[in-house]
């Protein structure tokens, strides 16, 4: 919890999103506890949730829109606006640390300034027999050192 | 096609992070360009992490293993005949008479790394849906009695006894009844959930299945974690070919009798693991943790009576059923029946997963098996239990796994992940951590969790402030201060997430006192 959501505003839908969000609506909404399924499909087809489309959300389910915009907030996974190039993930948790996951984070910080990404942490991705472990757009990596982990980003400026 | 070999490389998502998707791509090139027929299978994985992408061939003689191989060595193995099982410096001989799998006693994991994941004709040939054809055959509260004599307790934490679960839900009387499974398997230091999703998914959906039977549920949910995207896909693949086959919908095998399953993805909070919050998140709502009573038994998912299992349990039911609850009963000692698959983890040199009966200690596991550490250092620490779970010292590394006896030293074995670390390790930065992923993921319901958490991160730096000062007054206050906030979350909160965080935070102040700046009590009298 605690997560705060930035300045949300700043990222109006646009039409077509709006018509994705619709879309979404109409083949979710009768499902029981639909919310988060749907939160999941907006985001996958969008990247983010967008401010302005919290309202169509709660008018579907018949609920008020801090409730919408509360499960929004509480739950790491989803955001309120785009990321900023591809999301890398670095995993923050004990198997990790006990791998030296810390001084890989530390490293990434620096090495994802100069790159195009969103940097940030995970806690597990069942990877921790082959610790330290990554997440990259869709793709895991396994003991990541700092000098892989470079490569790695320097393989997506490449692909881009 | 008949002259092809089968040449099997895992899919699971480890071996994926370690390449395994490159070398089948190399293998695949490899032989066409050889003009050497070959059958590729994209098994699940073993489980021997250190040797994945962990390449097998299926020979005369049984399959032949070769391992790590990586996509450039894969052109060097065909010049050996790799595929007739010729010899090359990463073969490593039978599978099967590999020590670390050998040893084992692979009951829910008798599968994996063996057959084609959501393989149907697979699963059966390997003994897949025995169990539910068993329970379709007998009564509802046979089934229920066979669970609780085989003596399975649940492997998501709690240890609490599946069978009475079962029988409560049983006995309930409404017109719609849930199984849920939770498979958030938030802990570091735990894959088998994921393992078994994406490695033998049917083996879940069986169990569940045979709960639904025994309890008259319709309806279940699988609520798995968004950090396991492979999981999800093989789970809907696998629910999807099951439902076409006849053993999921309206009416599973012939029998009449409905089930309906249903895959729910999280969205990355660590307590919605905890089952109360996880059915509030199914139901669309904030992960909050409801306060019991009422039990989810009785008022569970959508106010009605529901099944709560991890996946681990639910995968030890086919079994059960299919040989009988003594078979599995006689596995394990004292109230800790039949086996577990125990996750090797951490700074350790063979990293994966052991099956085991109850009874095995933690330094056969971490040493016989993981062979010590990875980085070759001494091992300092064993995290057992995930991140609620203490820090054990060595004085308690011969004592046999078993819920009772571990609790009994302040050991928790949880969901069985063991997370090793190195003497390079620092406990009062790992207590500290334990209080800020508390910090984290407390869900905010009551005060001692999630303001004490971040008071506790505080106290431990103030703590390390007055340690880099000398100042010893300071250090004793702060002391003092942790342990009282300790006592405040293990008895003021609702969940084990503020009850529990403790635990590896005064387990590595008393059994590490010389990384918070304290004398070591121990050494000064020795
Ligand atoms: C904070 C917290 C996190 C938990 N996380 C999990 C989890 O990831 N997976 C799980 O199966 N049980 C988890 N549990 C335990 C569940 O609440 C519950 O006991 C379990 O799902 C019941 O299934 P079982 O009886 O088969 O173990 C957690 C409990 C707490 C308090
Ligand atoms: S102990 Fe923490 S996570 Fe559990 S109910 Fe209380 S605030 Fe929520
Ligand atoms: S602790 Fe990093 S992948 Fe599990």
């Amino acid at each position: 919890m605690n997560k705060t959501t930035g300045t949300a505003r700043n990222y109006p839908s646009s039409p077509q999103q709006k018509a994705t969000v619709r879309a979404v609506l109409d083949a979710r909404s009768q499902q029981p506890g639909a919310l988060l399924p749907i939160l999941h499909d907006i985001q996958d087809q969008l990247g983010y949730i967008p401010a302005d489309v919290v309202a169509d959300i709660a008018e579907a389910l018949n609920v008020s829109r801090a409730e919408v915009h509360g499960v929004i907030t509480y739950y790491h996974h989803f955001r309120s606006e785009p990321a900023q190039g591809a999301v890398v993930q670095v995993c923050r948790a004990e198997a990790c640390q006990s791998c030296g996951s810390e001084a890989l984070w530390e490293h990434a910080s620096k090495s994802a300034a100069g790159h195009n990404v969103t940097l940030e942490p995970v806690y597990c991705l069942g990877l921790c027999a082959t610790a330290p472990a990554v997440q990259i757009r869709d793709k895991f990596h396994a003991r990541v050192t700092p000098t892989k982990f470079d490569r790695l980003l320097a393989q997506l400026k490449e692909a881009a | 096609m008949s002259t092809a070999v089968k040449i099997y490389v895992p899919r699971d998502s480890a071996a994926l992070a370690l390449g395994a998707d490159e070398t089948a791509a190399a293998i695949q090139s490899e032989a066409k360009k050889r003009n050497i027929a070959i059958e590729l299978v994209r098994n699940s994985s073993r489980g021997l992490f250190w040797l994945e992408p962990l390449v097998e061939v299926a020979t005369q003689k049984g399959r032949v293993a070769y391992g790590p191989v990586q996509a450039e060595d894969v052109a060097r193995l065909f010049d050996v005949g790799f595929q007739n099982g010729g010899a090359h410096k990463l073969g490593l001989g039978l599978t099967e008479e590999i020590d670390y799998l050998k040893k084992q006693e692979r009951l829910t994991f008798a599968r994996m790394g063996i057959t084609d994941p959501v393989s149907l004709e697979d699963y059966q040939a390997h003994e897949g849906y025995a169990g539910l054809r068993k329970a379709l055959e007998i009564k509802p509260t046979d089934v229920v009695q066979q669970v609780l004599d085989s003596g399975l307790r649940g492997r998501g934490g709690a240890a609490f006894p599946a069978g009475i679960k079962w029988k409560t839900v049983a006995a309930a009387q409404a017109d719609q009844k849930y199984v849920v499974c939770n498979a958030d398997e938030g802990d570091s230091g735990t894959f088998s959930d994921r393992m078994t999703m994406e490695g033998d998914p049917y083996m879940l959906i069986e169990g569940m299945t045979i709960a639904a039977m025994a309890t008259g549920a319709t309806r279940g949910y699988i609520y798995v974690r968004s950090e396991y995207p492979h999981a999800i896909a093989n789970l809907n693949e696998a629910i999807a070919r099951a439902t076409k086959a006849g053993f999921l919908g309206d009416s599973v095998l012939g029998s009449g009798r409905a089930f309906h399953l249903e895959v729910r993805k999280g969205a990355g909070s660590y307590v919605c693991g905890e089952e109360t919050a996880m059915l509030e998140s199914i139901e669309g709502k904030r992960g909050i943790v409801r306060a019991k009573p009422p039990i989810p038994a009785l008022q569970g998912l959508f106010g009605k009576p529901t099944v709560i299992n991890n996946v681990i349990t639910y995968a030890s039911v086919p079994i059960i059923l299919a040989r009988g609850a003594a078979f599995y009963a006689n596995y394990g000692m004292g109230r800790s029946k039949g086996t577990l698959p125990i996750q090797l983890a951490g700074n350790i040199k063979h990293g994966g997963l052991v099956e085991k009966a109850f009874g095995v200690t933690l330094r056969e596991l971490v040493f016989t098996y993981g062979g010590g550490t990875a980085s070759g250092r001494p091992v300092k620490a064993i995290q057992v239990g995930g991140p609620l779970g203490a820090y054990v010292p060595e004085q308690h590394w011969d004592l046999p796994m078993d819920y009772e006896g571990w609790t009994a030293v302040g050991a928790t074995v949880g969901h069985g992940g063991i997370v090793v670390h190195d003497d390079t390790s620092d406990m009062r930065k790992l207590a500290r951590y334990a209080m800020e992923f508390c910090a984290i993921e407390s869900c905010g319901k009551c005060t001692p969790c999630r303001i004490g958490s971040t008071r506790g991160v505080e106290v431990i730096d103030r703590l390390a402030d007055a340690d880099r000062q000398g100042k010893p007054e300071v250090k004793a206050q702060q002391v003092k201060l942790l342990r009282d906030l300790c006592d405040t979350m293990v008895n003021g909160s609702l969940c084990a997430m503020g009850g529990m965080t403790p635990f590896p935070v005064l387990s590595a102040l008393n059994h590490y006192p010389q990384d918070f700046g304290l004398s070591n009590p121990d050494k000064k009298a020795a």
